[in-house]
């Protein structure tokens, strides 16, 4: 479970989230909406530790992500993260792209790497491109490289940040697809996206961003059908 | 009126003696840019992360090394050091001075190579779980090195060709040694022919290895 309370980021004066309390639950599937410089990637970069809070706490499984004494490399063990921008590792084939954090990072053996990553390649419709160079890949299929690579390292958690949007309309629907089949499989996900499909059709809840606020937090029904707000409603009905 | 005769007979003579000259040239080079490796990798990563003294440090050692002279370089680590009662040996004169020259060249294109990395790579690697160490030398540097793997090579044949300077302070490298027996027998163009002849070998040589080397290690 994911647990922050009260949580204040600045990034000098700038004042980009203030006062978030939100639960994930073990298996659930949350959809985070909002404007442009609204604080989603603000927010998962806190979850995994990439950025330092000003204020308040952030928990997974009761391991503190921001005390001192918290092994951050072991605990972004269990979180995995995809990012907007694919980023595969240029200079290694896309079987050694997934099978490098196992090996070095888990310390598996070579052989038993090579599976992982086998087995990760194939879950993502990737098992015919072992040993293709990420140049050679469409930014869809990058995107879905990126997804095995996260996988193999047997996260609990993944965390996307619009995995999508940086892919040409025909590519977004397979990295959809991707996402889905995790969550059908059980997977404990945070998407922050812009796919207001996706996000009705997938989530357990809807959580929309406004400003460094969370506005609202809710099934799906509720945010796209009868927001509360004012301000997701207004969102909502610009985007669509 | 050409009634110059060439001799060519007293430069085969000491042709032995030029071929082991010619490979103290390229022990030499090859140090000095081993050691310029090591040093203009810490100046570029002071200079992209580090501020204050280091930072300044590293920024003129840069700003010397590639607008001064080599030569003034080398005279520096002997002339300049002999001044203050420290002598060097000749061959120690070049290798210091090649090496300072060489890791000020080689400082800014690992600068430029790291800098052709985008960020994300350290932070995807860093969401796997990745030590900053770990990142560094298995996603980030792997790619700096292929960006830098030419101008090094480049450097590499600089450092060849550099190191004859080293007649000027009296080291009897390849050129050092040209002099010594071309002022001997006053076949001067004869033994500077062959000579260069010889260099232009060595340089062909190391760009044809670093050509079949770079076609083994990068494949993408
Ligand atoms: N490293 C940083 N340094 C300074 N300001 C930052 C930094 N990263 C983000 N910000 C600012 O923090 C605010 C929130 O940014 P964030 O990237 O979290 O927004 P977002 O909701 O993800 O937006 P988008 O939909 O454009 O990705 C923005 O005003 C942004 O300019
Ligand atoms: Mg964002």
């Amino acid at each position: 479970m994911i647990e922050i309370r009260d949580l204040h980021k600045y990034f000098g004066a700038l004042h980009v989230l203030k006062g978030i309390d939100l639960d994930v639950q073990k298996g659930e599937v949350l959809s985070i909406i909002g404007a442009s410089g609204s604080g989603k990637s603000t927010l998962l970069y806190c979850i995994n530790g990439l950025e330092p809070i000003q204020q308040g706490k952030v928990a997974v499984d009761e391991t503190n992500v921001h005390a001192k004494s918290t092994d951050i490399n072991k605990l972004r063990q269990k979180l995995g993260m995809v990012f907007q921008q694919w980023n595969s590792f240029p200079h290694l084939t896309a079987l050694e792209n997934v099978a490098l954090a196992p090996r070095i990072v888990k310390g598996k053996p070579r052989a038993e790497a090579r599976d992982i990553a086998v087995k990760q390649l194939t879950h993502v419709g990737l098992g015919d491109k072992l040993d293709v160079y990420p140049s050679a890949l469409s930014g869809g299929q990058q995107q879905r490289l990126a997804i095995a690579r996260a996988l193999a390292m047997e996260p609990e958690y993944m965390l996307f940040d619009e995995a999508t949007s940086a892919l040409d309309p025909e590519l977004v629907g397979e990295v959809l697809d991707t996402m889905r089949l995790l969550a059908e499989e059980g997977m404990t996900m945070i998407c922050v996206t812009h796919e207001m499909g996706f996000a009705r059709d997938v989530s357990d809840r809807v959580a929309f961003f406004h400003q460094g606020v969370m506005e609202e937090i809710g099934p799906p029904e509720q945010i796209f059908g009868q927001a509360k707000s004012e301000h997701t409603r207004k969102f909502l009905a610009n985007v669509r | 009126m050409f009634d110059y005769n060439f001799h060519w007979r007293p430069v085969m003579k000491s042709l032995p003696d030029l071929i082991d000259a010619a490979f103290l040239t390229l022990q030499v080079a090859v140090l000095a840019m081993i050691i310029g490796i090591i040093i203009g990798l810490c100046l570029a990563l002071i200079r992209l992360h580090l501020k204050g003294p280091l930072y300044w440090f590293a920024s003129s050692w840069v700003e010397v090394a590639r607008n001064t002279p080599a030569l003034f370089q080398l005279f520096f680590f002997g002339f300049g050091l002999g001044a203050f009662g420290l002598h060097l040996s000749p061959y120690l004169i070049v290798l210091a001075g090649l090496s300072f020259n060489c890791a000020g060249y080689l400082a800014e294109n690992f600068r430029g190579g790291f800098q052709a990395i985008p960020d994300t790579q350290m932070r995807a690697s860093r969401t796997l779980g990745m030590t900053a160490w770990q990142a560094y030398t298995r996603v980030v540097i792997p790619q700096v090195f292929r960006i830098v793997y030419h101008p090094v090579t480049n450097q590499m044949v600089w450092a060849v060709l550099m190191s004859s300077l080293g007649m000027l302070v009296g080291f009897r490298e390849l050129s050092g040694e040209t002099q010594f027996f071309a002022s001997r027998t006053f076949r001067i163009f004869e033994y500077f022919a062959v000579t260069a002849v010889i260099y232009y070998v060595i340089v062909k040589l190391i760009l044809g290895a670093a050509r079949l080397l770079a076609a083994r290690l990068f494949r993408y």
